[in-house]
């Protein structure tokens, strides 16, 4: 009890920090987007348009909070809450400096793979609850594209865990004193990269919503703050797996000179900025070139970059 | 891949372009002169109404926007007794401006007309009669035409030649 007790502030702080990043997130997707497009994106609300974000909130909680009468409500009304506990949830293993860290799991990245494994309920169950076709087609690419991505997301991130010997993410980044993973792993970080983008369904794999075919995928049927939970959850995805690229190939929170968090949210920072680059630059895949990329390419890919760190790790380090 | 990764920079290298957008409320734009926006009626330099009264104009809106009603004053000069333009369907092609024979109707550069009430987008004359000659500073149509006002009898008119005499036989 006093051990929980001890990490309450850490747990207030982390979730609120999160939280608010993510909603900082969508006025800084929106300028950086504009920015790349020639123009300015949101600059009208408060200094840089950094108020918009508050507008924005106001207005999506004023929205009438709708449930289709065709809909299975008690479902629909769970999912949206199932992506934001599921994204939260990973946030607690993720060591952003070495004190603060809300539970230094000795499995912390086999439950971080856990909860982005059961984030696609999220997206299925609101597919299948909102009894919509659109919904449905979009439930179902989710749960293809989720199934297919996690298998290679969990593989590439094993060539790490060999390298450190253990499942913590704590001591991975201990282990990256000297090197950082993204030199030895350097195809375990291309393919992780690549699946995180398919795991937080971002262009170029946004397929689930492809608000070009599918209306808005399988949140088509939801309005005011359950859609918000969404997006929220969206962008929350996009901080974790832009805070686990940083923790698990780019050293986490060292670095020279700077206090360990500064230089575990740069790090993070520009992987979000790098996966708002994407979006801008990228165009959507199309559902069969998405599952044939999946596993003809990244599968095998991931697989052989396994056998082969495995071999040198071998070379290196004999079993005792 | 390659060719992903060139798009990939070359969208990042826009970042470092200057935005192409024009702040408009802060910043107006440059429009040109013969922008089709708000339609005045204009006056001659005397200060007379230019609008004759010849429905040209409401002839030649593609959508009936233009109404008025034309009369004459003590001296035979014709005016519009009123004038209404509906601005609500107004679609700024400028053909009223084409088919007006006295540059009366014309078009000008002013297009932030916006209102809260549909019915204030109607426009009577003393909104649409401004008191300069707009694009064409000089002219006066009474005092180029051939046609007979008070105080200005045929033949009086700029480069116009007296009328023939048709009781002469004297060519």
């Amino acid at each position: 009890m006093n051990e929980v007790a001890s990490r309450l502030p850490i747990i207030a702080g982390v979730l609120t920090m999160v939280v608010t990043l993510s909603a900082l997130l969508i006025w800084l997707e929106r300028r950086l987007l504009g920015f790349w497009q020639e123009r300015y994106g949101p600059n009208r609300v408060g200094p840089f348009g950094l108020l918009q974000v508050v507008a924005d909130m106001i207005k999506i909680f004023m929205k009438e909070d709708w449930v289709p009468p065709f809909a299975d409500k008690a479902v629909f009304v769970i999912a949206p809450a199932v992506i934001i506990v599921t994204v939260l949830m990973s946030f607690a293993v993720v060591p952003f400096t070495p004190s603060i860290v809300v539970a230094d799991l000795n499995v912390g990245l086999l439950f971080f793979l856990a909860m982005s494994s059961l984030s696609a309920y999220s997206v299925v169950l609101a597919g299948w609850a909102s009894n919509n076709k659109y919904s449905l087609l979009g439930g179902l690419r989710a749960s293809a594209q989720m199934l297919s991505y996690e298998v290679f997301m969990g593989l590439s991130l094993m060539g790490v865990v060999m390298l450190t010997g253990s499942f913590n993410l704590g001591d991975i980044v201990e282990a990256q004193r000297d090197l950082w993973f993204c030199i030895p792993q350097i195809l375990g970080f291309i393919i992780f990269l690549i699946a995180g983008l398919a795991e937080t369904k971002r262009i170029p794999f946004d397929i689930p919503e492809a608000e070009a075919e599918l209306v808005a995928g399988f949140h088509t049927e939801y309005s005011g703050m359950k859609f918000g939970m969404f997006f929220v959850g969206e962008y929350l995805g996009i901080i974790l797996i832009s805070a686990m690229i940083t923790v698990l190939f780019f050293g986490g929170w060292q670095g020279p000179w700077l206090p360990p968090a500064v230089w575990f949210w740069i790090k993070t920072f520009l992987f979000i900025c790098l996966f708002i680059l994407l979006r801008a630059a990228l165009p959507r895949l199309r559902f069969d070139q998405l599952m044939t990329f999946g596993w003809k390419v990244m599968l095998p890919l991931a697989l052989v970059n396994l056998a082969v760190t495995g071999a040198l790790v071998l070379i290196g380090h004999p079993p005792k | 891949m390659l060719k992903l990764l060139k798009g990939i920079w070359l969208v990042f290298l826009h970042a470092f372009t200057r935005p192409v957008t024009i702040q408009y409320p802060d910043v107006k734009p440059y429009l040109p002169p013969r922008w089709r926006g708000r339609i005045i009626l204009s006056r001659d330099p005397d200060g007379e109404e230019r609008c004759v009264g010849c429905y040209l104009c409401s002839v030649a809106c593609p959508v009936d926007c233009i109404a008025l009603q034309a009369t004459e004053d003590e001296h035979g000069r014709r005016y519009p007794a009123w004038f209404r333009i509906n601005f609500s369907r107004c679609i700024f092609c400028g053909y009223c401006e084409e088919a007006c024979p006295t540059y009366a109707i014309q078009l000008t550069t002013d297009f932030e007309m916006s209102e809260y009430d549909r019915r204030n987008l109607v426009y009577e004359k003393e909104d649409l009669l401004i008191s300069g000659t707009g694009k064409y500073p000089g002219y006066n149509f009474y005092r180029v035409s051939g046609v007979q006002i008070g105080g200005k009898d045929k033949g009086e008119a700029e480069h116009e030649a007296s009328p023939i005499d048709l009781r002469s036989l004297m060519p």
